[in-house]
């Protein structure tokens, strides 16, 4: 028995941690899933918009002395409004046009802000600490140590995740939301504001990614790249779960992030591409995703 | 749905093909009596703060101070990224000798794109002055007449960080290793150092670079070992994660100890001292050294994003001022005529300057000098910005790098 214990311990070790990353997964998949399901529009600039999240909790911290309570609060705003500035100034003139501009455009703006990062602040980061609040040994699991803050990570991750899916899918103001993809025109025409309910949906969906950047700023180096790294394998989340469904990307993310996790026991130099190999099997075998509709 | 992983693919790699365009078309009748360095090194990624534009300032300063402009040779400095891709690195320097003629090619961090640029150096029979690089086979199995080694080395760091912790009573080693030729010449020369102080080697991990973030699983991986010493063969962004994590997790909590075996001081100052304290880093240059390194940051003047000059810069700064002392020891038209020659030319001259104090180059392309075992400050120690380090110990020349006879270098063998 406790030879079984020896062997689940690592198993269950990086289950653990597979599911602090698989939160973020879930967090940023969430916000592009929102964002693509509404709008159509492929945000490459998810990533930039995740590391701005923790950049501008760093700036409030540097700056105004605004701790990362506020800045939970206040980054998402910040960023979720510029997001709403690119999607009127920028964003909504492409609607109607094919997917691949919108994928260009975002593209470029990401380029765009991680390069002026970049030059205000360099590459190695910025240092951000774990809130107060957290400050305490890390719990003790059985088979691990875990510090307190990531359980906080899981926790608010999940409660983001179910809450959101419940706004979309169960809420009046969701029906309208998924009223306006089906047939605009129509919707418009009962009186509801077509055009605000896009910039809105556009900017919660970058304020979500912000949000993700101030949980990650505490255990992530703050850099200009640090959305980069995510935002690829985010990427092939989505494609998982399938383009556009909440739940979807909701359920892979954890689920990846876990996988993720165990690869990194048994052959840690493919934890990087195992997310891709799942991708293309999944591709291969229900081309819309595992929660997609066809 | 008009959008897969093709044409997500075809956007990175548009992407990435942007920086290449390097601005270069310039009258030909002057260059005869042109010197062209290349500086090619990590213009955007975890390296940047490191390398990137501060040594290419570094560089400029270097020519200033020769004084060879004054003399009538013309010097252009052009900078470029390797993206820490050998690829892209190979393109860049094959363009840059086979179209542009250049002289020199300078920096070049990330050991697999300098290997790379090694043979291609080599071939074309050019000068490569390596300052960012760590890999030890630059000047063992693969060191070249046309390349000399500058700044540090892996062997210079195991023998530093690795043989304190060894002293300190660190007997079981755990490595986290960056799975590219750095990591993996770093993991193998520490191990050789653990092995032969009589320490033991339980285990290593390998994580895919670039590309890692979270490096919680692989250092529990390590706790669970229950090595003595976890020792991180990773650098850059990489080292910081890892070090920020450890403290997260409390890995140091039980008395496992933390080897950061190649840490810059740019780390240091994004981890800040409260999380980086107590760090035991082997470095051969530091701003705040001595005199003349505190008068070489001076004369440097302000870095990009305010940060001090990091061992890799000054390490550009040194190696092409003595470049330049041979070019005008031997002629610009010999130098550009041979790469060998120039450098067999700057082996025969003893080196010095502010960063580095006196020292030599080996026949196998070891530049030589002192290396520092350094402690990173505590806050309360810290007198203000950029004051991180107290020096633990000095080691000399002669000790601090791997004798030429261990190296298995062709070039040195009888």
């Amino acid at each position: 028995m406790t030879e079984l214990w020896y062997d689940l311990e690592p198993f269950l070790q990086q289950g653990t941690l597979g599911l602090v990353n698989g939160a973020f997964y879930a967090l940023l998949s969430l916000g592009l899933a929102v964002i693509f399901g509404m709008l159509n529009v492929i945000n490459f600039a998810h990533g930039a918009q995740f590391m701005l999240g923790a950049v501008v909790a760093w700036m409030l911290l540097t700056y105004a002395g605004i701790g990362y309570w506020g800045a939970l609060l206040l980054s998402p705003l910040i960023v979720g409004l510029l997001g709403v500035v690119i999607e009127r100034t920028m964003i909504s003139r492409l609607y109607k046009l094919d997917h691949l501009y919108g994928l260009l455009l975002t593209f470029g703006l990401a380029l765009i802000i991680e390069g002026l990062v970049r030059n205000q602040y360099g590459v190695s980061g910025l240092p951000y600490g774990v809130p107060d609040a957290f400050r305490m040994p890390p719990v003790d699991l059985g088979y691990m140590l875990m510090p307190a803050y990531r359980f906080w990570i899981v926790v608010v991750s999940i409660t983001v995740c179910l809450g959101t899916w419940y706004a979309i899918e169960k809420t009046k103001l969701g029906s309208y939301l998924r009223a306006a993809v089906e047939r605009p025109q129509l919707v418009q025409a009962f009186g509801v504001n077509v055009p605000l309910m896009m910039t809105a949906t556009y900017g919660t969906g970058v304020a979500l990614a912000a949000f993700a950047g101030v949980l990650a700023a505490p255990v992530y180096s703050v850099h200009p790249g640090m959305g980069a790294n995510f935002i690829i394998i985010v990427f092939a989340v989505v494609v998982i779960g399938g383009m556009g469904s909440i739940m979807g990307s909701v359920v892979s993310g954890y689920a990846l992030g876990m996988i993720e996790g165990f690869t990194r026991v048994y052959y840690p130099e493919a934890s990087a591409t195992v997310v891709f190999v799942i991708m293309a099997i999944v591709l291969l075998v229900r081309p819309a995703g595992l929660f997609g509709r066809a | 749905m008009a959008f897969n992983r093709r044409t997500l693919l075809a956007g990175a790699a548009a992407g990435a093909a942007l920086p290449l365009v390097t601005p270069l078309r310039h009258a030909r009748a002057q260059a005869a009596n042109t010197i062209r360095i290349g500086v090619l090194n990590d213009q955007s990624g975890l390296y940047r703060d490191l390398s990137g534009p501060g040594s290419t300032q570094a560089v400029r300063l270097a020519i200033q101070e020769s004084g060879i402009t004054t003399r009538g040779v013309n010097v252009e400095v052009v900078e470029a990224d390797h993206q820490n891709r050998p690829d892209v690195g190979s393109t860049v320097v094959r363009q840059w000798l086979d179209r542009d003629n250049f002289d020199v090619i300078v920096d070049v961090p990330t050991s697999s794109v300098a290997l790379a640029v090694n043979t291609l150096v080599r071939e074309r029979n050019k000068v490569f002055l390596c300052s960012g690089a760590a890999t030890s086979d630059l000047s063992g199995p693969a060191c070249s007449p046309n390349t000399i080694h500058w700044t540090y080395d892996t062997w210079m760091l195991a023998r530093g960080t690795g043989g304190a912790m060894v002293a300190a009573g660190g007997r079981t080693w755990f490595f986290i290793t960056a799975d590219y030729a750095f990591g993996h010449a770093l993991e193998r020369d520490v191990s050789a150092f653990v092995r032969n102080a009589g320490g033991q080697v339980v285990g290593s991990v390998r994580t895919p670079f670039p590309g890692t973030t979270d490096f919680s699983s692989f250092l529990l991986q390590a706790q669970q070992s229950r090595a003595q010493v976890i020792g991180l063969a990773n650098a850059g962004g990489d080292t910081i994660n890892s070090i920020k994590q450890a403290a997260e997790f409390g890995i140091t909590r039980r008395g496992t100890r933390l080897a950061g075996l190649l840490v810059f001081i740019t780390d240091v100052h994004a981890l800040g001292l409260p999380t980086s304290q107590g760090l035991v880093l082997t470095e051969t240059f530091y701003w705040d050294l001595n005199d003349r390194t505190r008068a070489f940051t001076q004369r440097l003047g302000r870095m990009p994003n305010d940060v001090r000059p990091s061992m890799v810069q000054a390490g550009c700064y040194s190696a092409v001022l003595h470049y330049l002392k041979a070019v005008e020891a031997m002629g610009v038209a010999a130098a550009k005529a041979s790469g060998a020659a120039a450098v067999e030319r700057m082996k025969s001259i003893p080196t010095s300057d502010d960063c580095f104090g006196e020292g030599t180059i080996r026949p196998d392309g070891r530049k030589i000098h002192a290396a520092y075992l350094f402690q990173v400050k505590t806050p309360q120690e810290s007198r203000g910005p950029w004051d991180y380090y107290k020096l633990l110990q000095t080691i000399p020349a002669n000790e601090a790098f791997r004798p030429v006879t261990e190296g298995n270098c062709p070039l040195v063998r009888t």
